[in-house]
């Protein structure tokens, strides 16, 4: 059995029976609604704000983006901006497709042996699964932050709303089907898998791979459960989460049901662990100097700030030690 | 070499399943013919690094000759690097085990070791950082993925990054740019402060801080060399030519990887760069003092690199040159166009070069005043100035092999294209996702090129052969060229072991062969003396 993959999920399902138990039977109503949902934001913020800084602190001594096109070198040999970028624009454009549309990911091939034709050979295939699932999973978490903003504003700005406008016209019946939340859990569920079936994938994965996915699962499930299943009274929600939002904390009155509170439970856990974790690829992503330099090292100078003197071997020192050799070979001297 | 297997069998038992046991548990394999000789203390003493208590020593012992307190020196050493690299910082924070990285690795590939897998290779040095820098690896230990730095882990640290040839494939294809060079680059530091490196990389280093050059040609010997050639192109083409040495006031300083100098088929190329110069008459002196384009200090650490590079740019300015131009090497252009302005600029030479024949200005080059042969050469076609016989090279099916550091350090990849398809008539390109960004190590980079691992080299090699095989098979391709020096010396037996047949040039050899120089004799050879034409060959056999 995958010990790591047992942890994660133990850690999950424990945290999820803690808060349950907590609220339904602890009555810890104020603990799992307020205290942990500020505890997660302080240490979000201040972790995520420390690893930043940290990061940002920290030299960039070379220039050392990885090419992945055609230099700008003479004029008439069509320079690839994107791929090797020669300046800020270029640099933006690499960075925005990277981030916008994973465009590395989406290069992913797979290694194959054929045996036909009685010799071994290799070969490589385009695959795109990984990509896609990523690339999904990654919008439906976006579309799905930005339509919880509407439990965390009054009144609800205007894009929140056309976006659950879009989001929900895949309508199936009454309440209307939030697609984002579909697809993010269905995603969560394939990345999961992958980790499980995919050998390899298997072999690289640690505990803190499958705990992050674990608990967006969790997160997955007990809004879909709010949301379709068990009722939830959103009016309570929301007067709970405007308490939050505006610092004037308060457990609505008549209580809101405990599965909420395993979702915010989730939720808060998440935020405080991202800066912690290797969650923290959001930040690291824009900071990676193989993409975010310009391939202009030659034309212009890159500083190092650390930069210090060497020892070298200088020309004198290697006159010295061949001075004789090289006046017999008839190679012109500094010093006779 | 008795014990290599027959190319068949070698693939045919490549196996990509990973084993039962986590590869945390699984220790390194250090048997005879598993790793890379350690350097010889003579060589670290010369660079004045830190050496192991004794050289009498294997990796296969039990035992390391390293300090007692050697944990605390890696600790410390490490504490340094990420003080001085966001790139070491970022690289181990943000990696997320995607696993898209696992296959693109050519040592991966040919052996399936999943710690030749870039995320694992990783991982061994990014285990120990969440041990010894993360609250979260010092909390959860083993459940945190981190892994106090044993001896085991040591060990594995020698075995696997001297077995990654800082190629940066996988960092195309990484979602955040994580570079394995850079990982290794690193890795290979720290091992280097408890005297920790290969012999085949420090010998060429403290060879290079001596006498120059890698190889230890000393002054009067480059010049012999040279010379030698010279008569080899006189005999071939009538022409006489006199390069000039340490000669001040010549307008350009021509740099080349030593290996140019000393072994076929690297000497071809030397051959070609001369006679193309000579053609042109370019104002060009060679330099015994700045006699190599490579530097293995990059393999060593970044000072290392530094203090043999400073030689270029001391040269440049004691003869007094405008600019340097820079022959065909692999790992020399890296360091050229990512790390050497940075580290010995600004270039107080000279001036932006320009090409005397040309006029074409190299404005992508006007701080580090340097450029590349094949961006020289192409200017030169472009502006019509070559004479050019390509049939000279019809006895070639030419492909071309985009060596690592000019591909995915730099981005030459039209510039020497532009040469081949003006200098021989038959040249195919290899699949796509073997060439240009994509393409495949020789499998012996980054100093790897020793004898010892040479089964570990044919199985790293093998994605470059495979490749190599199609056009053989497709076009009858059989000269593989490219611009890497280390790409010549190790190719040629990568090519008798997976594709007879297939043999390995320089761009300017090709160039060399195809000119037609200003008063030359009818060729009836190219430069390896070998017939020009059938008729010339029964001649030859007459």
């Amino acid at each position: 059995m995958n010990a790591a993959y047992l942890y994660s999920l133990i850690a999950v399902v424990l945290l999820g029976l803690i808060s349950y138990a907590g609220v339904a039977v602890a009555g810890l109503e104020g603990f799992f609604g307020i205290f942990i949902p500020y505890a997660a934001l302080v240490l979000f913020v201040a972790g995520f704000a420390n690893r930043i800084v940290t990061w940002g602190k920290t030299p960039v001594p070379f220039r050392i983006p990885t090419t992945s096109g055609q230099q700008k070198s003479v004029p008439w040999i069509k320079h690839d901006r994107l791929d090797n970028p020669s300046n800020t624009v270029g640099v933006i454009g690499r960075m925005a497709l990277e981030i916008l549309l994973f465009r590395s990911l989406f290069k992913n091939s797979r290694v194959g042996f054929s045996d036909v034709g009685g010799y071994r050979k290799i070969y490589y295939k385009w695959v795109v699964w990984l990509w896609l699932f990523a690339l999904l999973f990654h919008y439906a978490f976006l579309v799905t932050v930005v339509r919880h903003l509407r439990f965390f504003t009054e009144p609800v700005p205007f894009f929140v709303g056309m976006l659950e406008t879009v989001d929900g016209m895949m309508q199936v019946g009454a309440p209307g089907v939030y697609l984002s939340g579909v697809v993010l859990f269905g995603m969560a569920m394939l990345l999961l898998l992958r980790r499980i079936v995919l050998p390899k994938v298997k072999y690289i994965s640690i505990a803190a791979d499958y705990f992050p996915l674990l608990l967006i699962i969790g997160i997955a499930v007990t809004g879909i459960l709010m949301r379709y299943f068990v009722k939830v009274d959103v009016g309570a929600v929301k007067e709970l989460t405007m308490g939050l939002a505006t610092l004037q904390p308060s457990i609505p009155e008549g209580g809101i049901s405990a599965l909420f509170y395993v979702h915010l439970f989730f939720v808060s856990l998440l935020l405080a662990y991202i800066p912690f974790s290797k969650l923290m690829h959001m930040g690291g992503v824009f900071l990676s100097p193989t993409r975010n330099l310009a391939n202009n090292s030659r034309a212009v100078r890159h500083v190092n700030s650390w930069n210090y003197p060497v020892k070298t071997h200088t020309y004198e020192e290697y006159e010295d030690d061949f001075r004789e050799k090289m006046k017999e070979a008839g190679l012109p001297v500094e010093k006779e | 070499m008795v014990d290599t297997p027959k190319p068949e069998e070698l693939i045919e038992n490549i196996d990509h399943t990973p084993p039962e046991e986590p590869w945390e548990d699984t220790p390194p394999d250090l048997s005879p013919g598993n790793f890379c000789y350690p350097t010889k203390k003579k060589n670290l003493e010369y660079l004045g690094l830190p050496t192991p208590t004794t050289d009498e020593w294997s990796p296969s012992d039990e035992e390391w000759p390293i300090p007692e307190n050697w944990q605390q020196i890696i600790h410390e050493g490490f504490k340094d690097l990420l003080g001085k690299y966001r790139s070491l910082r970022i690289f181990m924070d943000t990696c997320v085990r995607c696993g898209a990285c696992a296959d693109k690795c050519h040592f991966f590939i040919g052996t399936g070791d999943p710690k030749n897998m870039p995320v694992l290779r990783a991982e061994l040095l990014r285990s120990v950082y969440r041990n010894d820098f993360t609250r979260v690896g010092k909390i959860l230990k083993k459940i945190g993925g981190a892994r106090p730095l044993t001896k085991q882990v040591l060990k594995e640290w020698f075995s696997y990054f001297y077995q990654c040839t800082e190629c940066r494939r996988c960092s195309v294809f990484c979602p955040y740019g994580i570079d394995t060079a850079e990982v290794t680059m690193m890795a290979r530091e720290l091992l280097t402060l408890l005297g920790l490196n290969i012999n085949w990389i420090l010998e060429p280093a403290a060879n290079c801080f001596r006498t120059g050059n890698h190889l230890g040609i000393q002054p009067h010997a480059f010049k012999e060399m040279i010379e030698f050639f010279c008569d080899d192109i006189e005999e071939i083409t009538g022409k006489k030519i006199e390069p000039t040495f340490n000669r001040k006031g010549a307008e350009i300083l021509f740099i080349t990887p030593s290996g140019d100098v000393f072994a076929d088929p690297g000497t071809y190329s030397m051959m070609g760069y001369i006679m193309l110069f000579e053609h042109i008459g370019l104002d060009y002196t060679l330099s015994t003092y700045a006699s190599e384009g490579g530097n293995f200090g990059l393999f060593t650490s970044s000072e290392m690199m530094k203090r043999l590079n400073a030689k270029m740019y001391a040269e440049a300015r004691r003869l007094g040159v405008k600019w340097i131009l820079g022959g065909e090497c692999g790992h020399m252009w890296r360091v050229i166009n990512q790390y050497m302005d940075t580290m010995n600029g600004p270039a107080d030479f000279g001036e932006v070069p320009v090409n005397p024949i040309t006029g074409t200005r190299f404005d992508n080059a006007a701080s580090t005043r340097m450029v590349h042969i094949t961006e020289f050469t192409a200017d030169l076609l472009r502006h019509n100035k070559l004479k050019l016989d390509p049939s000279r090279n019809d006895m070639y099916t030419v492909t071309y092999h985009d060596s690592c550091n000019p591909a995915r350090a730099m981005g030459l990849f039209d510039e020497p294209r532009v040469v081949l398809n003006a200098v021989c008539n038959n040249f195919y390109e290899m699949p796509e996702s073997t060439i240009r960004e994509q393409t495949f190590c020789c499998g012996s980079g980054s100093g790897l090129n020793t004898e010892e691992i040479m089964d570990l080299r044919l199985k790293g090699g093998l994605p470059r052969a495979n490749a190599v095989r199609y056009v053989h098979e497709k076009f009858g391709a059989n000269m593989l060229s490219c611009v890497c020096a280390i790409d010549r010396a190790a190719l040629p037996p990568l090519m008798s072991y997976w594709v007879p047949g297939v043999d390995v040039c320089g761009v300017h050899e090709l160039v060399g062969n195809a000119l037609v120089m200003e008063g030359e004799i009818e060729r009836t050879t190219n430069l390896r003396f070998e017939p020009l034409t059938e008729e010339a060959e029964v001649e030859a056999d007459v």
